[in-house]
């Protein structure tokens, strides 16, 4: 994926469409599909962590058994997470630009 | 050297054997059957250590293809006709992903009305599939061209998959004196194959064959008809350096009595031996015919060609398959887009012939040659015709 831009011409794009390079996803910007969006109350949140497991594109960081704010650079606003939280900790909100 | 007297069917079977590719997935369809046959007896009889994967249809077989040449294995397959018609979003996919697989094609009529006979619309079909298409005229070119294609396929300015083509029943199946090289020799010739990248490389994972969006699907596409593009000079380098290791001489296409000659027909496969005896008979009667054989069709060499037939005075086409278009047969009109293009004019005649395997007959392309003679000398003729069929004012039959 390093390769590959939107200005890459055809003499230098890779044969065939062959990625060269694990775990490219990461850099594959998909944040941009989502039209709503999790909002993480921090307040509420008791760090149960039964929203970490279901994020369908490992959106929610985690780090030292805790969970971190949303990568809002993948996270679809699929709202699995929302559905998940017993303490009403993540709300889903109307997304209004898509900057991320 | 061994002189030996094969089938069609055995000199590809035979030539995949002294190739010993990596794997061999195929599913049997006639008359291209015996070639996955033979070769399963081979390795039944542990002459090679190919692994043959015997699938349940031809998309199987070249989705086999497609996985095996990615995982970095020389990969061979045959089929005809609906086989190759099952395969062709396959052939597409082992195209674009730039995979090296040979392929022999028996020309099968494709059904319907359903018909096992030979013509090359099967071939035909698959003609914008992005593959190499190498067209033989005999059972001796149908080995030699078996191995060329190896080279040709694999070459890194390439990175093509190849279709050696040749035409059901009357080269499938007919037995022909033939002149092959020693096992051994098939080897160093063809070598190994060591592809730089590849799925089963672990030190340096890849990923094959991804979703390509607008943004880059275009420059995939141009820079996989570079491949086509530099196929032209390895297809000639290859027949160069064949020439030198047995005397056989293989380009883009093959010119007969042509130094001379005012007519000249203009076909692929079988037919062109034949129109070769009748060139032959024809000069007897100090009649000036002669002959060009087309052998690459994909790539096609339209400035050779162009340049060939400015020579003569008046040219016949033949094509053995109906494209359906009411302008003409797939070489008919790559031929005129190519005199037209590099600025030659020839009067040129296209006849439709031999389809699900109606006999061709010397009558008939003396029929043809005589059209010609007429047409040199001012007479009007129909530019697009049917050869060999009941009902056409032309039939010669």
């Amino acid at each position: 994926m390093s390769e590959i831009s939107k200005t890459v011409t055809w003499q230098k794009i890779t044969q065939g469409g062959t990625i060269y390079e694990s775990g490219n996803a990461d850099s594959f910007i998909t944040g941009d599909w989502r039209t709503s969006r999790p909002e993480w109350i921090v307040d509420k949140c008791t760090q149960c962590m039964l929203c970490f497991p279901v994020c369908p594109d490992s959106s929610i960081p985690a780090k030292d058994g805790k969970r971190l704010d949303y990568d809002f650079n993948h996270c679809k606003g699929c709202g699995v997470c929302a559905a998940v939280c017993p303490f009403d900790a993540i709300k889903m909100v109307e997304e209004i630009n898509s900057d991320k | 050297m061994i002189k030996d007297r094969l089938s069609g069917n055995e000199a590809l079977a035979v030539a995949m054997r002294q190739i010993e590719p990596d794997v061999v997935a195929a599913y049997p369809i006639t008359p291209s059957t015996e070639v996955p046959q033979y070769f399963s007896s081979f390795v039944s009889d542990g002459k090679v250590r190919t692994e043959f994967i015997p699938v349940e249809s031809e998309h199987s077989a070249m989705s086999a293809c497609v996985g095996a040449s990615s995982a970095g294995a020389r990969t061979m397959t045959a089929t005809s006709a609906n086989g190759l018609a099952y395969m062709w979003e396959v052939l597409y996919i082992a195209a674009s992903s730039r995979l090296p697989i040979v392929m022999g094609v028996a020309n099968r009529a494709l059904s319907g009305p359903i018909n096992i006979n030979c013509d090359h619309s099967d071939a035909y079909g698959a003609r914008d599939s992005g593959w190499i298409q190498l067209y033989c005229e005999n059972n001796q070119e149908v080995y030699d061209s078996a191995l060329q294609a190896v080279k040709i396929a694999e070459h890194d300015m390439v990175k093509t998959p190849v279709m050696v083509c040749y035409d059901g029943f009357i080269t499938s199946h007919a037995v022909e004196n033939i002149e092959l090289l020693e096992d051994e020799e098939v080897k160093n010739y063809v070598g190994k194959y060591c592809p730089k990248h590849h799925l089963l490389d672990s030190e340096n994972p890849i990923a094959v064959g991804p979703l390509d969006v607008p943004a880059y699907y275009f420059e995939h596409k141009r820079n996989q008809a570079e491949g086509l593009k530099n196929a032209k000079k390895v297809i000639k380098d290859t027949g160069m350096a064949f020439l030198e290791l047995t005397g056989r001489k293989y380009g883009f296409l093959e010119e007969y009595m042509t130094e001379d000659a005012d007519i000249c027909i203009v076909a692929m496969g079988s037919t062109a031996g034949t129109a070769k005896y009748v060139a032959d008979m024809l000069r007897q009667k100090g009649i000036k015919a002669g002959v060009v054989k087309v052998r690459m069709f994909r790539p096609f060499p339209a400035e050779e060609i162009a340049y060939v037939l400015s020579r003569f005075k008046s040219v016949a086409v033949l094509d053995r398959a109906e494209s359906f278009s009411d302008c003409g047969g797939a070489l008919f009109l790559d031929v005129t887009s190519a005199l037209y293009v590099h600025g030659k004019k020839v009067k040129v005649l296209n006849y439709i012939y031999g389809l699900g395997g109606r006999d061709v007959t010397t009558d008939d392309l003396e029929y043809v040659f005589n059209e010609l003679c007429e047409l040199k000398e001012g007479k009007e003729k129909t530019v697009l015709n049917y050869l060999g069929v009941r009902g056409e004012d032309n039939n010669a039959i």
